[in-house]
């Protein structure tokens, strides 16, 4: 059967993990490298490094960073943060990640979703979508609004039309934050989650609001999401991917163990 | 312990040739040169991408090449589209032939509400008697990333449900493949590529 993916997700900035409430106030947590391996070593099914630096200068960095990081990692790696073209996830690629993801360049430019899934197959695209829901929408929550810039600019774009483009272009996941949620550790949007999920043919990664086991749990059934993002609650709350997955587990959701 | 990986340009192969040289392999990769294929002592074609890709073997002429080294019983290894093409064909680029090595056709997932592409973790139902895949107990995972699969025949060498049982890996004698990536499977990933790496033809030393 297949089994419902924890994704341990380290944001980097300057080639060191970082935490922190929403991108302030970011304290050093440690390196990348040994991050990533002992979240394998705990079970995450997946690891996903997001460069919030993103800056030209930062690009050297970064590969550095995803070739340290991927040389002991035989787990799936997604990198994402500044990849603008074909050329920046070609790049990526060759330092060893598995997957990309693209946020506001896809926006910008939605062909680079196609061009990116030609040249690595859809397997590798993964397109991150952040989404606010919008109450003076027919439907707040599939005509929820999607942001770039971190959530300061608005696009016009609604999410479930945006994440059926993205499909339709090649995109092999959706990784979807909810804005509304982030930050809050009060619980995945499950309503969004699951509004995209059903509105799409490809897996729907949820990112944003956990805070308890419980909160998977939910977003696991209700929220209809085939894998989860858990980045903050490993700093801040639940110790570890392998006490989630023995939790998740006892409450009969399916998942894989760690040997 | 030398390996050559085949490379058609179908996409990123860092992964797959990590794992093995993690393993201690001696990793040698070819992408149309025929000379590597004809001495090699073992054969990997990776995969990840589209069915189509696999006609950079017929250009290149390393189809004929890589029958002839299956033929010399060097131990082969295709992984995701790399063991589809060990069929005679896919759904996916029904022009395009595959080695026909084993009879069949690989189709696409039938329609249901399950997703498609697979992805994720699965688990596998091993055949007694599998080299490729000794050691691999029940309750043990792999990853894939596949919208294709291979039908269940007397040659699976392990069976995994999603929508429908299908081959997630195949073996006869020396030719092996697998649907899953091995190379991003973990612990289980990689004691499957050291028993390909440890495979003998029986009789020899």
């Amino acid at each position: 059967m297949i089994t419902k993916r924890i994704i341990a997700c380290l944001d980097v900035h300057g080639g060191r993990v970082v935490k922190g409430v929403q991108f302030v106030d970011l304290v050093d947590a440690g390196d990348p490298a040994t991050q990533a391996a002992r979240h394998a070593r705990e079970g995450a099914d997946e690891i996903v490094l997001l460069d919030i630096t993103a800056t030209h200068e930062g690009r050297a960095t970064l590969l550095d960073t995803v070739r340290r990081t991927a040389r002991e990692l035989f787990v799936p790696f997604c990198v994402g943060g500044g990849i603008r073209t074909a050329g920046d996830a070609a790049q990526v690629f060759e330092a060893g990640a598995d997957k990309v993801s693209v946020n506001s360049a896809a926006l910008a430019d939605p062909m680079l979703i196609d061009a990116i899934g030609r040249s690595f197959g859809a397997q590798a695209v993964v397109v991150a979508i952040d989404a606010r829901r919008d109450p003076e929408a027919a439907d707040p929550v599939r005509d929820a609004q999607v942001f770039v810039q971190g959530g300061r600019k608005p696009t016009g774009r609604r999410v479930v039309e945006w994440a059926r483009e993205a499909e339709a272009r090649g995109a092999g996941e959706i990784l979807l934050t909810s804005m509304d949620s982030d930050g809050t550790r009060a619980g995945f949007d499950c309503e969004l989650t699951a509004a995209v999920s059903e509105a799409v043919g490809i897996p729907v990664i949820a990112s944003g609001g956990a805070g308890t086991v419980a909160h998977f749990v939910d977003v696991f059934g209700r929220g209809k999401a085939d894998a989860a993002l858990a980045a903050s609650v490993f700093h801040f709350g639940i110790s570890s991917a392998r006490s989630l997955k023995d939790e998740l587990a006892r409450a009969g959701v399916s998942v894989r163990l760690p040997c | 312990m030398r390996v050559t990986v085949i490379d058609y340009k179908a996409g990123n192969l860092t992964s797959v040739l990590k794992a093995l040289r993690h393993l201690g392999a001696e990793v040698e990769v070819t992408d149309g040169d025929l000379a590597p294929v004809e001495t090699a002592e073992r054969l990997v074609l990776p995969g990840v991408g589209h069915f189509a890709a696999t006609q950079y073997l017929d250009k290149t002429g390393l189809t004929p090449a890589i029958r002839a080294a299956i033929a010399r019983g060097v131990p082969f290894l295709g992984i995701c589209v790399g063991m589809q093409w060990l069929y005679a064909g896919s759904a996916e680029a029904p022009k395009q032939p595959g080695l026909g090595h084993f009879p069949e056709q690989c189709a696409r997932f039938s329609e249901s509400d399950e997703k498609v592409p697979h992805v994720g973790w699965n688990s596998l139902e091993v055949r007694q008697g599998s080299r490729l895949l000794a050691g691999v107990e029940p309750g043990e995972f792999v990853y894939f990333t596949h919208s294709y699969k291979a039908p269940v025949t007397a040659d699976a060498a392990a069976i995994t449900c999603y929508i429908e049982p299908f081959a997630s890996a195949v073996e006869r004698s020396n030719v092996m493949g697998v649907q899953f990536h091995p190379e991003k499977s973990g612990a289980t990933g990689l004691k499957i590529l050291r028993n390909f790496l440890s495979w003998q033809l029986k009789g020899t030393a």
